[in-house]
Order: C-alpha cells, then sequence, then structure tokens
C-alpha cells in the first residue's frame, strides 16, 4: 500500500514540472514581457530594465527559469499590483472562503447525485429515469453565472436567504483558521455557523448543478454496467438477498468510477467557483481572479493558475490512494 | 496494393449487404431516427443553424443601428421594454434587442465551430502522433496533455485569453479551443491504440500498405465517431465558456458585435435590475442551444455504442 501511495506521489513530479515550464512561459509571453506585466501601468523603461535585472531576466533562460522555480517553490509570487501586498498571504486569506464553498457543492452534488442516479438506473426506463436524464441534461446547459443570478433574483427574498457575502455585517465573528463555518464551531458562536450556513445555501447550490449532473449520470451508467455482470447473476442464482446484492455486490463496484469522477470535479468546482463567487460577491479565490483580470494583476494570476493546478493534481492524487484502498486490484501491476 | 484490398473487399460488403447486415453508421442513423431524444436534438440544432444562416434576412430590423439611442438613460436606469415594432425592446445603446438576438445566433455559432474545430485539429494532430507512432513520441505527448488537463478548464481558457493585451473575438475562441485540444488528443490516441493490434490493421500491414496509409486510410476512419461524438458535445460547451469568459470581462469588448454569450455576460454584469430580460433572452437562447447539441451528441454516442447494437 504505502508502494503505491509513493508511487503515486512521484507521478506527480514530472506532471508539475511540464506545468512550472508552462507557466514560465506563459509569463514571458505576456504582453509587456514578464517585467511589463509586473509593473503593470507603473511601467518605464528604467523600471523595467531594473526589475528585468532582480528577476535576473537579463541572464541565460535556464538560470531564468531555476530562479523563477526556487521562487515559486518558496512561495514568492511576488506582490498584487492591486493591493501591493504578496500574492501569496492574498491568496492564504482568500482560500478559505473558496473551499468551505467548494466542499458545500461537493456534498450537495455527491448526497444528491449518488442516490439519485443509483435510483434512475434501478428504474431504467421509467418517468423517473427519463426525468433525471433530461435534467442533467439541462442542468450541464445552463451557464452557471447566470444559475447563479437567477436563484439570487428569484430565491433570496421568498426564503429570507441573504443573496450576498459570507455573513452579515452584525455578526461579530472570531477569526481562526478563515473557515467561517469551522470558526463558528471552535469558537461555540453558534450565531456565526447558523449565519454562515445561510450564506452558503445559494452559492452552493448553484456551484453544485454541473458536478451534481455530472455525478448523476456516472453513477447511473456505472450502475447499469454492475447490473450487467456475471458477479450480479451469480448472486443472484446463489439465492442472495436482494438487499445484500444491491448494498453489496452492486452499489460497492459501481461507486468505484463515481470515485475517480469525484476528484475530476475539484476542476470543475474550482472554475465554477470563479464564476459563483462573483455572483454572490464572496470573498475568495474566484474574486481575487476575476478582479486579477480586469486589472491585468499578472502576478496574482501567475499564482492562481499554479495553486489551481496544484490542488486539481492533489486532490486526483488522494482519490487515486482512495481508489487503491477502496479497490485491491489497482494496487497490483 | 490499396486497390487490390478494395477489390477484396467489395464482395464481402455485398455479402454482408444481401445478408442484412448493416454498416454501424448506417445502423446508427436508423437507430437515432426512432428516437425522440435525437429527433429533438436534430431539430434544435438544425433551426439554430438555419436561423444563423438566415440571420441577416431574418432580423427585422438593423441589429446595429442605435435608433432609440435618444430613449436610454442609463444613468436614470431606464432601458426601454417592448413597444410597436421592437418586441423585445431595445439594449443598452437604442438598438433592436430582437435583431440582435437573432443575427447574435450567427456569432455565437461562428464562435462554438472556430473553437470546435480548432480544439478537434490540434487535438487530433496530437492524438493521431501519439497513437500510430508510441514509444518516446507518445510519452512526451501524453504528458504535454495529462498537464493541460491538469488546469482546470475555465482557468486554462483564462490564462490564454489574458496572453493576449487586447481581447477580441479571435482570443475567445482560441481560448475556449485550448480547453478541448487535450480531451480530442486522448479520444484519438485511445481509439488509434485500440486498433494499432486489430485484424484489420495487422493485415492491411501484412500486405505491405504504408505506414501513413495504414494510419489515414484504415485507422483513422474507424476512430472518427467518438470524435464526431465529442465535436458536438464540445460546441454546446464552448458556447457556455465563450459566455463566462465574456462574464469575466475577457470577451470581445467590441459594442457592436451581437454574439449571445456578450450579450448574456454583459446583461448579466450591468442591467440585471433594470432590464432582467436582456439577460434572459440569450441565456435562453445558449441553454435550448446548448441543450440541442448536447442531445445530438449524446443520442450519437448511444447510436454508436456497439453495446446497443442488437
Amino acid at each position: 500500500m504505502l508502494r503505491f501511495i509513493v508511487r503515486r506521489l512521484l507521478q506527480a513530479i514530472p506532471t508539475l514540472l511540464i506545468l512550472s515550464i508552462l507557466v514560465f512561459a506563459w509569463l514571458r509571453s505576456l504582453p509587456g514581457g514578464p517585467a511589463g506585466a509586473l509593473l503593470g501601468d507603473k511601467a518605464t523603461p528604467e523600471k523595467i530594465a531594473n526589475l528585468n535585472h532582480i528577476l535576473g531576466l537579463d541572464q541565460p533562460i535556464f538560470v531564468q527559469y531555476f530562479k523563477f522555480l526556487g521562487r515559486v517553490l518558496t512561495g514568492d509570487f511576488g506582490n498584487s499590483l492591486i493591493s501591493t501586498q504578496p500574492v501569496i498571504d492574498e491568496v492564504l486569506n482568500f482560500l478559505p472562503a473558496t473551499i468551505e464553498l467548494s466542499i458545500a457543492a461537493l456534498i450537495i452534488s455527491v448526497g444528491l447525485g449518488i442516490p439519485l442516479g443509483y435510483v434512475a438506473a434501478r428504474f431504467r426506463g421509467g418517468i423517473l429515469d427519463n426525468a433525471t436524464i433530461m435534467a442533467t441534461l439541462v442542468g450541464v446547459a445552463v451557464p452557471v453565472f447566470f444559475l447563479g443570478y437567477l436563484l439570487q433574483n428569484s430565491l433570496a427574498e421568498p426564503l429570507g436567504l441573504p443573496s450576498a457575502g459570507r455573513l452579515s455585517s452584525g455578526i461579530d465573528a472570531t477569526t481562526v483558521t478563515g473557515f467561517a463555518v469551522l470558526d463558528g464551531i471552535l469558537t461555540q458562536e453558534w450565531d456565526v455557523v447558523w449565519d454562515a450556513l445561510r450564506h452558503l445555501v445559494l452559492p452552493a447550490i448553484t456551484l453544485a448543478t454541473i458536478p451534481l449532473a455530472v455525478i448523476t449520470r456516472i453513477t447511473r451508467a456505472s450502475v447499469l454496467d454492475v447490473l450487467n455482470e456475471d458477479f450480479i447473476r451469480t448472486a443472484e442464482s446463489k439465492g442472495l438477498r436482494t438487499q445484500t446484492i444491491r448494498r453489496r455486490h452492486v452499489l460497492r463496484n459501481a461507486l468505484l468510477p463515481v470515485a475517480t469522477t469525484i476528484g475530476l470535479q475539484t476542476g470543475l468546482l474550482l472554475g465554477g467557483a470563479v464564476l459563483t463567487e462573483r455572483v454572490f460577491n464572496i470573498r475568495g479565490i474566484g474574486y481575487l481572479l476575476a478582479e486579477g483580470i480586469e486589472r491585468r494583476d499578472y502576478p496574482r494570476l501567475q499564482a492562481l493558475i499554479l495553486l489551481g493546478a496544484l490542488i486539481y493534481v492533489l486532490v486526483n492524487m488522494l482519490v487515486d490512494v482512495s481508489y487503491g484502498i477502496i479497490d485491491p486490484r489497482v494496487r497490483v501491476r | 496494393m490499396n486497390t487490390l484490398l478494395n477489390k477484396r473487399k467489395e464482395p464481402i460488403d455485398k455479402l454482408a449487404a444481401t445478408a442484412g447486415g448493416r454498416s454501424l453508421a448506417g445502423e446508427a442513423i436508423r437507430r437515432m431516427a426512432r428516437n425522440p431524444v435525437a429527433i429533438t436534438g436534430a431539430v434544435i440544432t438544425t433551426l439554430f443553424v438555419l436561423l444563423a444562416i438566415f440571420a441577416q434576412l431574418l432580423a427585422p430590423k438593423d441589429p446595429f443601428d442605435r435608433a432609440l439611442q435618444g430613449e436610454v438613460e442609463l444613468g436614470r436606469g431606464i432601458i426601454p421594454g417592448s413597444m410597436p415594432g421592437y418586441p423585445l425592446g431595445v439594449d443598452d445603446f437604442g438598438r433592436d434587442f430582437l435583431s440582435r438576438l437573432i443575427v447574435g445566433a450567427q456569432q455565437t455559432l461562428l464562435v462554438g465551430v472556430c473553437a470546435t474545430l480548432i480544439g478537434v485539429t490540434i487535438g487530433m494532430v496530437i492524438g493521431v502522433l501519439a497513437g500510430a507512432f508510441g514509444g518516446w513520441v507518445d510519452t512526451v505527448l501524453m504528458r504535454f496533455v495529462d498537464v493541460l488537463l491538469s488546469v482546470p478548464s475555465l482557468l486554462l481558457a483564462i490564462s490564454v485569453a489574458a496572453l493576449f493585451a487586447k481581447p477580441n473575438q479571435w482570443t475567445v475562441i482560441i481560448a475556449v479551443s485550448i480547453v478541448s485540444v487535450p480531451i480530442f488528443a486522448r479520444l484519438l490516441r485511445g481509439a488509434m491504440l485500440s486498433q494499432r493490434d486489430a485484424d484489420h490493421v495487422l493485415a492491411a500491414t501484412s500486405l505491405g500498405v504504408k505506414r501513413h496509409t495504414v494510419v489515414f486510410r484504415h485507422m483513422l476512419p474507424n476512430s472518427l465517431g467518438p470524435v464526431i461524438v465529442q465535436a458536438t458535445l464540445t460546441l454546446a460547451t464552448s458556447i457556455i465558456e465563450a459566455a463566462a469568459l465574456s462574464f469575466l470581462g475577457l470577451g470581445d469588448p467590441d459594442p457592436s458585435r451581437a454574439e449571445w454569450g456578450l450579450m448574456l455576460g454583459k446583461a448579466a454584469r450591468q442591467f440585471l435590475d433594470i432590464r432582467p430580460e436582456l439577460a434572459y433572452y440569450p441565456a435562453i437562447a445558449i441553454i435550448i442551444v446548448a441543450l440541442g447539441f448536447t442531445l445530438l451528441g449524446e443520442s450519437m454516442r448511444e447510436a454508436l455504442d456497439p453495446k446497443n447494437r442488437r
């Protein structure tokens, strides 16, 4: 098992290395070159020359790359052009809001998607099945940010839910970890927990739609595949109770592909979070990114792209490892 | 050598036809014609394409004419709604919104088709090279593809779009197309790999057919089914992703351009309190068209799946 995990960890290194080369190339091909992009509006020829020297851009390209790699590995992404704060501090301050939102969305999409997909598959061809398939197809076709605005404008008021931000202005919350709900629990400020949860409802539903649709469809397809397997027929002819077959044979085997899909959803969640946070005015990574795009804050964009890919690679690695734990067949080879 | 092969194939094909055997494509089309989902998808996409082609003829007014600009007072939150001759009202520049929606179909189709074509082409080159050659070519190319896949798609599109100092329609198209490159590359590689040891390839190779002929005549055509399916689905996601880029401010800043994603992105950001319909109409249009392509693609996938063959 340990060997499997280590091997999987080692496999991620080349991917991340190539990624760093691509981001390095990206930074160099930005309009105005890296120095111009980093300085933004304040760029003068002297400042550019000066920064070029500081960044070592007058040195051979390999030296430049390794210096860049060194800075990235030590978490030095430079200062944001907007806030003049170190980008890494900004990112770490804004990250909890995004993770909180993504986890809430993931809970909704997994909690609803797996049962829905399973039920749809069991009653294949029925009204429920067709309705589910149709709903998943529509779910993928709706632009995330539009759905967000739709929910915000139509549901927030009738349901009495807050439509923007993470906490109401009157609430005095103590910050421990930056995760509003978790902080509330840790400090036992239950009004904070309640308020934060209420703020999460609409954005989490918005963000959950596409992953929910994908997870539902994969679960359905996977359950259908498993139902056709020989071992299900064997189990049935052995005379096992239907309940036992469903729980132990169908569900367990069907959930393996679903686990992979959930890992792949992190990419969708990160992208969707950018749009959702923009709509609901949540100060998370997406907010940083959107602001960074609008004002062309390249140091910030560079950090966010690397971070986004890093999270994605790490989560998928974790999924692979857990896959190995669930299914011993994966470990062999 | 090829003609020899073809000559040998002919009688077999005839035999297959008389025996009631059907080609996979023929059977797939027949199966789709009986499937209401496929028909719905085909009807929506056909109508959309027709609307796009004949947009200029169908638009009741000039979509670029700022005829009612004087009626719009953005500062006071006034954008006139429905009125005689302007069933859907006007936009923030006083232009007929219905005409802009109709002409928008053209631009939207253009964005979707161009982005998909670029994605398919680059992805196909990578996939065919990797699948046909294998070895280190395969390793290097697939590492590259893995890295592209490891960046969340919207983030990838954003980073590509950010490379251009001034965004325009083509930067959006390029940014959106990059996202689908790794998907097509993987798809093609998989399809090629699965055929490398297949009997028909082995037969052609042992008859002395040149490698590129084997790849392009025998392997590639047999891999196209899934590519067409994926391309249909990609058309839908490309249109949606283009809308997301516009919403984030990376779209075409040219105010005369009528494209659904742009219209939706702009209206969602600026006019949702004043005139929400300005966002709803293009959004509904995008949803219907995306759904149409998705239905078509999914039913094609189902029809082509050999598991469903009877």
